[in-house]
């Protein structure tokens, strides 16, 4: 009797299973399939973010193995604006060099995409070489390069850095000759002077970009063609707009990708294991962070404006 | 007739002179982005002796190999290599499988909140891993798995110096750049017709069913994407690297030290008094970087007709 209400239930607790719907299914495996996700983004960046903000606001000691936090308000804040020797300097730098590379790098990426995108001998070599730096230059390698002395000592000696300074020191005259605003030129030949520094910058906003001219749908090319739009008009017509949301991806990603890695985040590191002031580099951080996300909502904001959307 | 002549031949120019200029600017460009490969590997097997040698500028008149004998001794070339092989497979495989069934998850199998945590993905982009790394090195010197192992133990583990840290990072998709991953697999789930998962689903696949058998197929292009940077990533990563590992040997603690070793080592040849020659220091180094980098250049040799394939279907244009 009793085992035959249990078949009754279970075969009932069954049917009921089956008559979950499939979007009900969906729901549920798509919580265990992000769930991985999940923990850790609670265990290793909320709580951390959160802590990391607390430190900020705290003295933290650590002795004898064992961390101590105090709080303490404002301090470290006041004390990474008022005292600390480079942490002004660095930040205001940091701010700085990336908003001379941002236009720079995306402007060469565009650039570089519209011609790998063009037929001719030779494409699947050269799109090869342009995706070098993704591969080499990112981290370590980087940086250990740009501190190599004898690239520097050998430049010197071949003569070919005198000839590029002149070079550009040429164009430079040239262009001021013209009437260009001197703010400009500085500009522009400070970039010929740091080629190797955006091309290694560019790789992955390369991809991207060629992605999305490739997406393009090839018919509105070829009306193009019948209506006799010449190359130079059909870029800004049909390829500049619909590229133009993949601007706003690319400032972005280069703005976090410049972020993610420069004298300031040495500078944090450097305030948390070498001089083990935890506090101070989480406040540090903190502002930081706080920079880099005013300058992400500024950019978004101003650039999706001007964006095309096809819908 | 003349001037029809003239017209034409006008026409022809314009129509070469593109390509000749695209060739200039492509070759020169190309020419930038080598340039300090060929100039390491000129370097690497050039004897001491041609350092100051001022006819030798790109081919050594003495070939040697004393460079690479010493990088390879100072940084344990060897034993480094296969660590840190172990390592960036190890994530790399880890990172996969945690951000693909999280991208699918964010693309097709929505729930309650699920573009809220989404959200959650693109803030982590955002973030600077600076922002939260010195609350993280404290949370795994102390590692408590959320109070679950002191209750075993009776205290907490240090999961410094092992390669723990890697593991539970990439395995919960939360390690270097893994916000990334998820958003390209995303993208890229989205892109594939729904049809296909509704046909599997008539024909009786479960869920789990339609995303290995149906799903992991399709995505092979956003994989190798996927797998190529998270095992670049990792093998350049010196921030996280440096932070978790400090003796084990892998190739960025090791290039990261390799001046330093080298300076003592010179300087013991020496003798203990004479100074090491800078250049000679820095000749060395450069070898080192080269050795470095050469089974990345090995792998994207293998990899790179793929992978540019690949990203252009990869949708991360969405």
């Amino acid at each position: 009797m009793i085992s035959n209400l249990g078949l009754r239930l279970k075969s009932h607790f069954r049917t009921r299973k089956k008559y979950k719907s499939y979007e009900q299914q969906k729901a549920i495996w798509g919580f265990i399939y992000v769930l991985p996700w999940l923990i850790g983004f609670v265990s290793f960046f909320v709580i951390p973010l959160i802590n990391s903000f607390y430190f900020s606001l705290s003295k933290v000691e650590m002795k004898e193995g064992e961390v101590r936090v105090i709080f303490q308000g404002l301090q470290n804040y006041i004390e990474a604006f008022t005292i600390h020797t480079s942490f002004n300097r660095t930040l205001v730098e940091s701010v700085l060099n990336m908003a001379a590379n941002v236009p720079l790098i995306i402007v060469f990426s565009l650039f570089v995409a519209v011609i790998l995108n063009q037929e001719f001998r030779g494409r699947a070599f050269t799109r090869a070489v342009f995706f070098l730096p993704v591969i080499l230059a990112s981290g370590l390698i980087a940086s250990l390069e740009s501190s190599s002395l004898i690239e520097a000592v050998q430049a010197e000696r071949v003569g070919s850095r005198f000839i590029n300074i002149l070079s550009s020191f040429e164009l430079e005259r040239m262009m001021l000759q013209m009437g260009v605003d001197e703010v400009i030129v500085q500009y522009l030949t400070g970039a010929v002077d740091r080629i190797y520094e955006i091309i290694s910058q560019s790789g992955v906003q390369i991809l991207i970009f060629l992605a999305g001219i490739q997406s393009i749908s090839p018919q509105l090319y070829e009306v193009a063609v019948i209506e006799g739009s010449s190359g130079y008009e059909t870029f800004w017509k049909i390829t500049f707009p619909m590229v133009s949301p993949l601007i706003l991806v690319n400032v972005i990603y280069t703005i976090i990708d410049y972020f993610a890695s420069n004298a300031m985040t040495d500078l944090i590191r450097e305030t948390a294991f070498n001089t083990f002031n935890f506090g101070l580099s989480s406040a540090m951080a903190w502002v930081y962070f706080m920079i880099i996300s005013i300058i992400l909502v500024v950019c978004t904001y101003f650039i999706s404006k001007g964006v095309f959307y096809q819908e | 007739m003349a001037k029809e002549k003239k017209q034409f031949s006008l026409k022809k120019g314009k129509k070469w002179l593109w390509p000749v200029v695209r060739a200039v600017l492509l070759i020169g460009l190309s020419f930038i982005i080598l340039y300090p490969v060929f100039k390491k590997i000129s370097m690497a097997v050039r004897a001491k002796s041609d350092l100051y040698s001022p006819i030798v500028v790109w081919i050594p008149q003495n070939f040697s190999l004393e460079n690479f004998r010493y990088a390879i001794e100072m940084m344990d070339y060897w034993r480094t290599l296969l660590n840190t092989t172990v390592l960036c497979l190890l994530t790399t495989s880890l990172t996969l499988i945690s951000c693909a069934l999280a991208g699918y998850g964010f693309a097709r199998l929505r729930f309650k909140g699920s573009n809220l945590l989404f959200a959650g993905v693109i803030f982590t982009i955002l973030v600077p891993p600076t922002t939260v790394f010195v609350p993280l090195y404290f949370n795994l010197r102390e590692f408590t798995l959320m109070g679950l192992i002191p209750l075993i133990t009776g205290k907490a583990v240090n999961l410094m110096d092992s390669y723990w840290p890697f593991v539970l990072t990439s395995i919960t998709a939360n390690s270097f750049k893994s916000g990334l991953f998820i958003f390209i697999f995303r993208q890229f789930f989205r892109g594939i017709p729904r049809e296909l998962e509704e046909a599997a689903y008539v024909d009786g696949a479960s869920i789990t069913k339609t995303f290995t058998s149906i799903m992991i197929p399709n995505a092979v292009p956003a994989i190798v994407t996927v797998s190529l940077f998270s095992f670049v990533w990792q093998w350049n990563d010196s921030f996280y690297t440096t932070m978790y590992l400090t003796s084990a040997k892998v190739i960025a603690t090791q290039l990261a030290s390799l001046p330093y070793n080298l300076t003592i080592r010179l300087t013991q040849m020496l003798g203990g008094s004479a100074k090491a020659d800078p250049f000679y220091l820095s000749m060395v180094q450069d070898t080192g970087i080269l050795l470095a980098m050469l089974p990345l250049i090995v792998l994207y040799l293998f990899t790179q007709r793929y992978f540019v394939e690949s990203i252009e279907r990869t949708g991360i244009v969405g």
